[in-house]
């Protein structure tokens, strides 16, 4: 008995000392119970150790810990190290490398980045560019099984974090902009066979949406919808594609995400609502059975997408309590849905928005700006936010002690002229020109959200887009990273600066906090500037094309040029 | 020597009008298509057919748009998924063969090739208008102006771009 308390008590110690998964847990809250590091000390937060990986592309992972292992993977050629904490000096206990198809590269949207691995059970599960899942032995790093899903001939590509719950490997697969239809599917964590496979369009029988399925509002109900609402056989090329951010509740068995933009750009050559882009289900993780739906920008027009973080949280709200989802939208507005149901119980807007007036709180319509819709060979000018949205993958901090949501974001804007173009397999299937700008308020901002009072607690501006996750810890710090190469730790309370560490390159990755072997409190995060908005860096990249990288060239211009900078672990620790 | 003058101006203004003729030349009869690129089609002849016409430069612009590649390269050359074309940097070769090549076969990093997908015409115009990207086509041809939302300067008025290989194999 007491030997079975005490497995129970480590077993629990070792969770909160452990980052196991990059949002550190299903529900996606990105905190920390650590609090050695707090308000009073960070500012003797000293630089612990660091290890460069080698690669020169934007570096969106997490870093993951368990135990006594630190677990990176690399932006492709996705090299996945495992680094020993137990020693000083981060020496690598072993290298995989998955060697994924070079093709990759040149079909990925927005740079060849990794959201990270998962480490569960023992086993590593790491996705790899060229669409492979691939679960390798935790202490050895030795290859269990390998799961393929497409040739990224056909523009697929798969850059998202896996979610490993109930022995299935959850993933998504990326290429909206190819015109790839979107799925979420599970794998057995032991063989890697795939257990189920919904898809985001088309035929309900396709989409697994059968007698569990309960839409809230009436617009989400009917049958085959992911037919209906396009024009004859879109479907097939529609996007929805599943890159963002997976969460679990396991006390409802539910799995969360949402489902990327419709393709292609060009709005009127499909119009309709184009199920089930765009939106958020909420699926059994046991059979993938969609339990609801809410379509969060039907017809999306700007590419808002919604495949940005949803934090399971439950909130004291002034009708009483809720389990509630928390979720912070490209399209401009916080969500908080009932996640039994997928009510949305408020969508407020925490950006400038010019693209829709509000959301109807009966019907769950989005009301669209009739002066922002889009129309072929038109120019369209300050659509806000940007089709990188208010919000892009960047994922947010939730803290149970402050009751904040920590939103890293950006305000942007852009003009856009869609016009009509072709499905041609392989090659992107968009139609559009863009060229971003910036809002009225500076590029770059982290907004500490209250959920409950429906607005800012406090903002603090910063010059680039805040491109990397959020860190929130029990000493009521906030960890984030900018894209000029500042690591910062903020008052979770105030917004109050405490602490900065300049790392050379820009930062789009991860920030993590775990308890060493020594039983110290460090914070990590992987430098390496990149991603959509960072691959003006690249030489690759001319910004004298206003439309460069997706039009984001034309608001990066400004951004230092840190070609040589490679990708570098920092570990950081109080003296 | 009034008569020498006369005799010069005429020979000048001949000149001048063979050229426009080669800027303004419109080309109804291709050839062959999908004709195997070899040595023998890739002579100067062959490159300044393309290159000098306008109305080939015009057509590749417009095929730029309508086969995608401003999805992967930007609207005006600048780069996404693809690598910038109006800079100096090639990866493969800035010459009209190399280009040719790229856009025929496909390069082993994610470009998709087109030959036997589009006419061997068109893979010309192609090609020539992606080197007008950078100031490398005659400017009297490149294209001056967007009929969609400008991204860059114009084709037209764009200063070459020297030419180099990319340090970085992508």
């Amino acid at each position: 008995m007491i030997g079975l308390v005490a497995v129970v008590g480590v077993c629990a110690a070792q969770r909160d000392d452990d980052w196991p998964m990059p949002a550190r847990d299903h529900a996606n809250t990105r905190y920390a119970s650590l609090a050695e590091i707090d308000t009073a000390n960070v500012g003797r937060l000293r630089l612990a150790s660091t290890f460069p990986t080698g690669v020169a592309r934007g570096h969106e992972a997490a870093p993951i810990v368990v135990g006594d292992t630190m677990y990176i993977v690399t932006p492709y050629p996705n090299v996945v190290y495992a680094l020993d904490l137990s020693t000083a000096g981060l020496h690598v206990r072993w290298k995989f490398e998955p060697k994924p198809d070079p093709f990759s590269q040149g079909v990925a949207c927005c740079d060849v980045v990794n959201l990270g691995l998962a480490v569960a059970d023992g086993k590593v599960f790491v996705n790899t560019l060229d669409n492979q899942t691939l679960a390798l032995d935790a202490s050895s790093g030795k290859e269990l099984w390998r799961f393929r899903s497409a040739d990224p001939r056909t523009g697929e590509t798969r850059t998202m974090a896996p979610l490993v719950a109930r022995g299935r490997v959850l993933i998504g697969n990326d290429g909206v902009a190819f015109g790839v239809r979107g799925w979420l599917a599970a794998l057995d964590e032991n063989t890697g066979k795939e257990v189920w496979r919904a898809y985001s369009t088309g035929p309900d029988r396709d989409v697994l949406i059968g007698p569990d399925y309960r839409a809230f509002y009436p617009k989400d109900r009917g049958t085959d919808l992911g037919v209906a609402t396009w024009p004859q056989d879109a479907w097939r090329i529609g996007g929805g594609t599943v890159s963002g951010w997976l969460s679990f509740d396991p006390d409802l068995g539910l799995v969360y995400y949402g489902t990327a933009n419709p393709a292609p750009s060009n709005p009127e050559q499909r119009p309709g609502d184009n199920k089930f882009t765009s939106g958020i289900f909420a699926r059994d993780i046991v059979t993938g059975s969609a339990r609801w739906f809410y379509q969060l920008s039907p017809h999306d027009q700007f590419r808002y997408d919604a495949g940005n973080e949803n934090i399971v949280v439950d909130l004291a709200l002034p009708g009483g309590p809720r389990k509630t989802l928390l979720h912070a939208d490209r399209n401009g507005y916080v969500y908080v849905f009932d996640r039994l149901t997928g009510e949305v119980l408020s969508a407020t807007p925490f950006v400038r928005i010019t693209t829709s007036s509000g959301v109807d709180s009966r019907t769950g319509e989005l009301h669209y700006a009739p002066a922002r819709q889009l129309r072929a060979n038109i120019v369209t000018r300050d659509i806000c936010p940007s089709s990188a949205g208010a919000k892009n993958w960047q994922p947010s901090a939730w803290s149970p002690r402050t009751r904040l949501l920590y939103l890293p974001h950006q305000n942007l804007c852009q003009d856009e002229e869609v016009m009509a173009t072709s499905f041609i397999a392989g090659t992107p299937y968009l139609g559009a020109i863009v060229k971003m700008k910036r809002g009225a308020e500076p590029r770059g901002r982290v907004t500490a959200w209250d959920p409950v009072a429906r607005r800012a607690a406090w903002t603090l501006d910063e010059e680039f887009p805040v491109w990397s996750g959020a860190l929130a810890t029990a000493g009521d710090l906030l960890f984030y990273g900018t894209m000029d190469g500042w690591f910062k730790a903020v008052d979770a309370r105030s917004g109050k600066l405490l602490w900065r560490f300049n790392t050379g390159s820009g930062i789009v990755g991860q920030p993590i906090a775990y308890r060493g072997p020594g039983g110290k409190e460090y914070i990590a995060v992987l430098s390496g500037v990149g991603g959509w908005a960072g691959a003006v860096a690249f030489d690759d990249i001319d910004t004298r094309d206003g439309s460069a990288a997706g039009g984001f060239a034309n608001a990066m211009r400004d951004l230092r040029h840190p070609a040589a900078q490679k990708g570098m672990l920092h570990v950081f620790a109080l003296p | 020597m009034y008569s020498r003058f006369l005799e010069a101006c005429i020979v000048v203004a001949a000149a001048l009008l063979l050229a426009a003729c080669e800027r303004e030349k419109r080309e109804f009869d291709p050839g062959v298509e999908g004709a195997r690129l070899d040595k023998s089609m890739l002579g100067v002849d062959r490159m300044e057919r393309y290159e000098r016409n306008a109305h080939a430069l015009a057509t590749g612009k417009r095929l730029w748009t309508w086969y995608n590649c401003t999805g992967c390269h930007g609207n005006g050359g600048g780069g996404g998924p693809g690598p910038a074309l109006m800079d100096r940097q090639w990866i493969y070769g800035w010459d009209s063969a190399s280009i040719y090549k790229s856009i025929a076969d496909g390069r082993a990093n994610g470009m998709p090739g087109f030959r036997g997908r589009i006419p061997e015409d068109q893979l010309w115009q192609l090609t020539v208008y992606v080197r007008s990207l950078s100031g490398l086509a005659p400017q009297d041809g490149a294209p001056n102006r967007d009929d969609a939302l400008l991204t860059r300067t114009p084709e037209s008025f764009f200063d070459p771009q020297r030419p180099e290989a990319a340090t970085e194999q992508r």
